[in-house]
């Protein structure tokens, strides 16, 4: 299967073992995976504030280096959201996954060679969850299900936990996280909280960005906690 | 006035205040969890009300004209009100057609929105509002600062305080059961004094020209069964096509908003008891402006439950008045742009877009796609500050050009890990409470390039 890698922006330059792990995981999986260079960013961070008239060169740019490709996989939940709802090309629109429902819904991925032993708090990042719905969620009377407890169920040594809360926003949210800082920072802080009562090593989630912003109130506070996207559980081995 | 940000920032230095706020609205989002769960058809019946609720937008004309045949023949005077002045002015008149000097007003968040409390006030009319919750922020000379809990910025230390200065109650008692005791005795004068009283509505049926006012003080039909002169005030879209619509509404409406099954009081007012006058006024104030916004007309669909308050965590964590409208929480931060762009632009920003408030709207709507719109509108019409401008306008070009998004991401990088001053300041928000990100020596497509090609 011809898959095409989105490499959200700051994960290219931040966080690249994520993606790393995200490339490995899918040829693991049988996946023929092809990188497109030129990829940047999906617009996001200016439509979320208001700006969603000055993306259309982010569009194209994204047009250009993804048109053709039946899978278009990336590992965040908000980026794959976000031009699921906003990218002018609905060729682009249906196409476009986030990893672990592609590994779920597209791979039907029934084991995993994967071993990981440590206990890890599942952070719920609210645009996969609510908005791909990997997840169900609190607010809904509905059975309960999700993608992500799913593939961590088949990862040997894993124990994973739900904050007290389970499916609250960590406060990240774009540039919320700098424009409210205060408040971005508060929920931050009370989701940490809840993951430490659970003695966790690492939280975990989805959507590097909300993990990005745990990690600097985590390191500020001097936490032993570490924080890891999904796909570095699920890639990870003995 | 200070922005949501700046307000929210004030609210968060008292940290255990703001823990004890978040928590208590928790309590009252998971009571409405449990609620909502013992209905199997609970999802089901949220798409009924969404639709009544369309169905009666697509409507409102007719139906508003309908409840007008109806009421009037019930003995119900109507009037209309094109915006906020022309409501107070026509509550003032029927006051002083009476000569009265004094009130008693229940809950109504349209009468919040008009300014009435002010505006009577200032033509010498003693309002006094019968709702605890409202009649301790009227005490304070402030503001609700939820639409259902208006007082659940106070402990009960504060209230006892606010009773002592305006009720005499004993200094440094805060035993809830005695407090209540006190406005209670102190309302009951107040009840049989008026002779006018003001009531919202909840819902007006237009099948039957009756409406219907949901309290679980009783307050509401106190005030209206004691009195000479009953006015209501009620927003044009609080109109339901038929009385049976009820069924679905009021299975909804204290589910949602405080776990109850049902409100204590679900009071129908149909006709005037005898030598009874009955006023309503149904207010447009903008309304039709926000019906006519195809992105914003489901806001309308609103029925004031504020389970979008209570479920928002940044609600809960800012406080409902750094929201400096009368409607505050997510709801309220769709609704005020359309009454001024300018002094609300920071409302729809006051999120995260986390979507929790969508999935507990009983009348689903879409809020945190509205405030999405919103943020689109308000930008659009200039009302960015320059700086944003300028910065969202060049991180746009960046974005769009790989090489210089590969060159500028490599700077970057080099800056923080060789001059972390520049970014590690009291200038950069993000490193106020939090570190920054490790640079990495190599970003993905450097690796891939080295490791894969």
């Amino acid at each position: 299967m011809r898959v095409a890698l989105f490499v959200p922006c700051y994960i290219d330059q931040f966080y690249p073992q994520v993606a790393i792990a995200s490339l490995e995981l899918l040829e693991k999986l049988g996946c023929e995976v092809e990188v497109p260079g030129n990829q940047t960013c999906c617009g996001q961070p200016m439509a979320n504030s208001g700006f969603a008239h000055v993306t259309g060169g982010c569009d194209a740019n994204f047009s250009a280096n993804f048109s053709g490709y039946d899978y278009i996989v990336g590992p965040s939940g908000s980026c794959v959201l976000h031009l699921k709802e906003h990218h002018p090309d609905a060729k682009i629109r249906s196409s476009v996954y986030e990893i672990c429902e592609f590994l779920v819904d597209v791979l039907q991925v029934k084991t995993l060679p994967s071993y990981f032993p440590h206990r890890v708090g599942l952070h719920q990042s609210c645009h996969g969850q609510r908005g791909l719905r990997i997840s169900s969620m609190t607010e809904r009377n509905e059975a309960p299900f999700s993608k992500l407890t799913y593939l961590l169920d088949l990862v040997k040594g894993c124990e994973w936990k739900y904050p007290e809360r389970q499916d609250e926003c960590c406060g990240f949210g774009g540039t919320f996280c700098v424009t409210e800082e205060a408040v971005s920072v508060k929920m931050g802080q009370d989701r940490i909280q809840e993951h430490q009562a659970n003695q966790v090593d690492f939280i975990i989630g989805a959507d590097t960005s909300c993990l990005m912003h745990m990690e600097g109130i985590l390191k500020r506070s001097g936490s032993k906690v570490g924080v890891k996207h999904i796909v570095e559980i699920l890639n990870a081995h003995a | 006035m200070l922005s949501h940000a700046e307000a929210s920032e004030k609210f968060i230095a008292n940290q255990e205040r703001t823990d004890w706020h978040d928590d208590t609205l928790w309590f009252v989002r998971a009571k409405r969890d449990k609620a909502s769960k013992l209905i199997p058809e609970w999802e089901a019946l949220r798409e009924h009300a969404s639709q009544i609720k369309e169905h009666m937008l697509s409507n409102l004309p007719q139906y508003l004209l309908e409840f007008e045949v109806n009421a009037q023949a019930n003995g119900i005077q109507v009037h209309w009100a094109k915006d906020a002045h022309e409501h107070n002015e026509i509550v003032y008149s029927i006051i002083q057609k009476h000569g009265d000097k004094a009130l008693v007003k229940s809950k109504s968040m349209l009468t919040e929105e008009c300014h009435l409390n002010a505006f009577l006030e200032q033509k010498g009319i003693d309002v006094v509002d019968t709702d605890l919750g409202e009649r301790i922020v009227q005490f304070r000379n402030e503001v609700p600062s939820h639409i259902v809990l208006p007082a659940i910025h106070l402990k009960k230390e504060d209230v006892g305080e606010t009773f002592h200065q305006h009720l005499g109650t004993p200094k440094g008692n805060k035993d809830p059961q005695f407090l209540t005791e006190a406005a209670r005795i102190h309302l009951r004068e107040k009840f049989l004094a008026a002779k006018v009283a003001i009531t919202g509505v909840n819902f007006a049926v237009a099948e039957t020209g009756e409406f219907v006012v949901c309290t679980n003080e009783g307050n509401a039909d106190m005030g209206a069964h004691l009195s000479e002169v009953h006015i209501a005030c009620m927003g044009i879209e609080k109109i339901i096509p038929k009385r049976q619509d009820l069924g679905v509404f009021l299975r909804l409406l204290a589910r949602s908003a405080t776990g109850q099954l049902i409100t204590t009081y679900s009071s129908h007012f149909a006709k005037p008891r005898e030598g009874q006058e009955m006023h309503i006024v149904l207010v447009d104030n903008g309304r039709s402006r926000q019906l006519a916004r195809e992105e914003f007309r489901n806001s309308l669909k609103c029925i004031r439950c504020a389970a979008c308050f209570n479920t928002c965590p940044v609600y809960r964590r800012s406080g409902g008045h750094s929201y400096h409208q009368p409607v505050a929480g997510p709801i309220g931060s769709i609704l005020a742009p359309n009454f001024d762009k300018k002094a609300n632009v920071d409302l729809p920003f006051a999120s995260t877009l986390c979507g929790s408030c969508s999935n507990v709207c009983p009348v689903k709507i879409n809020i945190h796609e509205q405030l999405w719109f919103w943020r689109q509108d308000l930008m659009k019409e200039g009302l960015a500050p320059a700086g944003k401008v300028i910065s969202m306008k060049l991180m746009a070009w960046v974005l769009s050009n790989p090489s210089l998004f590969k060159w500028a991401g490599a700077m970057g990088r080099k800056v923080i890990s060789w001059a972390p001053w520049l970014v590690n300041n009291g200038l950069n928000p993000w490193y106020k409470q939090r570190e920054m990100p490790e640079a990495p020596k190599q970003s993905f497509q450097e690796w891939y390039k080295s490791n894969r090609s």
